[in-house]
């Protein structure tokens, strides 16, 4: 794109807003948006990426965006991986390896079952979403 | 298949102890009995780190937080929550007796943590501009660019409060503000992205979760003062940081957010990338801006202040990039919505790397007046492995220690402080009874000491003379006349120091021997260590009674100091020993004695 103008600017962002937490990034369902920051690579994250990619492709799956974040701040249960899904609460996974990525792909996403032992919280509320409230 | 609803039951180390499988096993055949298995999921979670309260069980996709669950309260939870769709009030977490150190008004959530800085690190994709512009990226530019006055951006920052999150907490209103004022054909805009504390991992992951908050800020900065061009001064040893930088950068370039007539609004901003050579001292503001031009990184004495005099003697507004990922968020929402989180003198929120021996380990986003015990225990989730809490230690090699006693301190600018501590950029190491105060103080003295640029002699030749007392007493030939010297040598410093790092150099030595001196005297008088960290001071013995002859410690030793039959007692050969510890760890009989 070329320079914008105020206009467009305010144009792309109301046409983008919906995207981003809609599910439908490039028309997708799913998406599985991956912890990248150094703490999570350090961890194994670019590992469960390409297991992703793999059990995605082993199921055929087309229906699923993997994307990538920065660091969500639990270093502790690194890899961290965030699913979102129709009709599903979004569901923060930690400690992910190739075990658990099979299980996401096969009961979270498949079965729409969330995988026990691994579900996170999110630290806190989004201030951008709620405004600030 | 999907399931109306999903009962989480937090599985962590601490809720599992209070019953946590009886609780999930009481869901499931609760669910069962009522005949909505099919409709019910009960999953089984890691931590939500919120300890003090539980059980917790939370159910979506309402968001029903549920705290100090019984395994009794199954039936009715499922009976009125899952097949009613009521929430059961009286086990609804009471969100009230929350604010109690901190005014953070009219904002109800069960979480300790508040992120503002850290509002986009884990939603976008820190690598794709238009996910930062769904999120209200850049919206706080046009309004600078089009709707605010000069004065109207300072008003907003005054009024919010807003104090430098680097350490020393300079009002930031007023650092732009004589920037605006001074008189100069040019003038520059600075990020310091020199995090050096040890542990300190900060403004690496804000940078690595959302570049473009802190670019956006910066050209908020360059219109209300006047400037057209920024410089990012961040340590060449974060390779991810700079390339989503320079990926921001490129983006926003290309949307027209950065360089020539921004958005058409005629104003001109761009920015660059310097890398520093990760020299400790360069993240002092001086020092940093003659890394900037070209220099060797060394203080300069101040005033003038680089507001005034600062990058190739032009007024320069520089903050560190905590400090610049909040400015978005306040020129949208306001100065007052900012002012209104926090305590009495300091507003707003503090982002602090938690690190050492706590079970939960990460990057945490708490408003100001949040008590360090709610940060260790609420948010960490308490000591890893069952030991005994013994200190933490914040404000890096500039810090303290901070002890038990004080864990119900609120944190804000002055309170650390005044215990000898300081809140400093956010490193926040917790220490258990294994950890050696005096090994402590070593470690962040030889740091400084390292790090010092040796200009002036105050720094240079008393770290030198306080690193070799301590090194003198952890291998026990310390004289209690030591402990008085290095009091003595600590307070010149502090006064005569060209800058921080000098002058705050002896902050851990000082804050460990007021609060720990009968370690010290430990060290010094009855020549042990404690905690076994001091190799010099501990020996290890077989203890006749226990050992069974197994010779697995043998077998471990790697300097082959441990000789004994088969079924017979070891023997530890002291001359040979290296005190490595592993025949400690190896032994399941606890037939090794450290004295």
């Amino acid at each position: 794109m070329a320079k914008m103008t105020l206009e467009e600017l305010r144009k792309l962002r109301d046409s983008k807003k919906g995207d981003l937490r809609k599910r439908d990034i490039a028309g997708k369902d799913f998406q599985i948006i991956i912890g990248m920051g150094t703490c999570g690579i350090a961890a194994g994250a670019k590992s469960v990426f390409d297991s992703f990619m793999q059990e995605l492709d082993a199921h055929k799956l087309d229906n699923v965006a993997v994307t990538q974040t920065g660091c969500m701040g639990l270093c502790y249960v690194e890899p961290t991986v965030e699913v979102l899904a129709p009709d599903m609460p979004p569901v923060i996974y930690g400690k992910v390896d190739s075990a658990v990525v099979k299980l996401i792909v096969e009961d979270h996403i498949m079965r729409k079952k969330m995988v026990s032992e691994h579900v996170f919280d999110r630290p806190s509320i989004d201030i951008i979403k709620d405004g600030g409230k | 298949m999907t399931f109306r609803n999903y009962i989480l039951v937090c599985g962590g180390t601490a809720c599992e102890s209070s019953k946590a499988d009886d609780i999930y096993q009481a869901l499931l055949s609760e669910s069962k009995k009522q005949g909505v298995e099919n409709e019910v999921q009960i999953v089984k979670t890691g931590c939500f780190g919120f300890c003090e309260q539980g059980p917790i069980v939370k159910i979506l996709p309402e968001d029903s937080f549920y705290v100090q669950i019984k395994p009794e309260d199954a039936q009715e939870l499922i009976a009125e929550h899952v097949i009613k769709g009521r929430e059961v009030k009286r086990l609804l977490y009471n969100k009230e007796g929350k604010t109690k150190h901190t005014k953070v008004e009219d904002i109800e959530f069960y979480q300790k943590q508040y992120r503002i800085v850290l509002r986009n690190c884990g939603f976008i994709d820190p690598e794709n501009i238009d996910e930062y512009i769904a999120r209200e990226g850049y919206a706080a530019l046009e309004k600078v660019l089009f709707e605010m006055s000069s004065d109207d951006v300072i008003g907003e920052l005054r009024e919010s409060n807003l104090r430098g999150r680097g350490g020393a907490g300079f009002p930031t209103w007023m650092k732009w503000n004589f920037t605006r004022q001074a008189k100069g054909d040019l003038k520059y805009i600075v990020v310091n992205a020199d995090e050096g504390d040890p542990g300190a991992y900060m403004d690496r992951s804000t940078l690595e979760g959302d570049p473009h908050s802190v670019l956006e800020a910066m050209a908020i900065a360059g219109k209300t003062v006047g400037s057209n061009h920024g410089f990012i001064y961040i340590r060449a040893e974060y390779p991810l940081a700079i390339r989503r930088l320079e990926i921001a950068m490129a983006q926003a370039r290309e949307y027209g957010l950065l360089g020539e007539n921004i958005l058409g609004s005629g104003f001109d901003f761009d920015v660059e990338i310097r890398l520093g050579a990760g020299a400790f001292v360069c993240g002092e503001e001086t020092a940093l801006l003659a890394s900037i031009e070209g220099s060797r990184g060394t203080p300069v004495p101040r005033p003038p202040f680089p507001a005034v005099k600062g990058l190739w003697g032009k007024p320069t507004v520089i903050n560190n990039v905590e400090t610049w990922a909040n400015i978005p968020v306040i020129i949208l929402k306001g100065g007052n919505w900012f002012s209104k989180i926090g305590t009495e003198d300091s507003h707003g929120t503090k982002v602090f790397a938690l690190t050492g021996k706590i079970r939960n380990s990460g990057l945490v986003e708490v408003p100001m007046g949040t008590t360090l015990r709610e940060i260790i225990y609420d948010i960490g989730g308490g000591i890893a492995n069952g030991k005994e809490f013994k200190a933490v230690q914040t404000g890096g090699p500039s810090g303290g220690v901070i002890t038990k006693e004080f864990l119900d301190t609120p944190i804000d600018f002055g309170s650390l402080t005044k215990l000898g501590s300081m809140m400093g950029s956010g490193g926040m190491i917790v220490m258990d009874e294994d950890d050696c105060i005096v090994d402590v103080a070593k470690f962040y003295l030889n740091f400084t000491v390292d790090e010092s640029c040796g200009k002036c002699a105050p720094c240079r030749i008393g770290g030198r003379s306080l690193a070799n007392l301590l090194e003198k007493i952890t291998k026990g030939n310390g004289e209690l006349a030591d402990l008085d010297q290095m009091v003595e040598i600590g307070e010149a410093m502090k006064k005569a120091s060209l800058c921080a790092l000098g002058q705050t150099a002896p902050n851990p030595i000082l804050s460990t021997l007021h609060f720990f001196r009968d370690e010290y005297l430990a060290h010094v008088v009855d020549k042990k260590c404690p905690a076994g960290k001091c190799k010099s001071l501990v020996s290890y013995y077989i203890l006749e009674d226990k050992c069974i002859g197994c010779t697995a410690c043998a077998r471990k030793c790697p300097t082959a100091a441990i000789s004994g039959e088969r079924r017979e007692v070891h023997v530890i050969d002291q001359a040979a020993c290296i005190k490595c510890g592993v025949c400690f760890e190896t032994c399941k009989f606890g037939a090794i004695e450290v004295r």
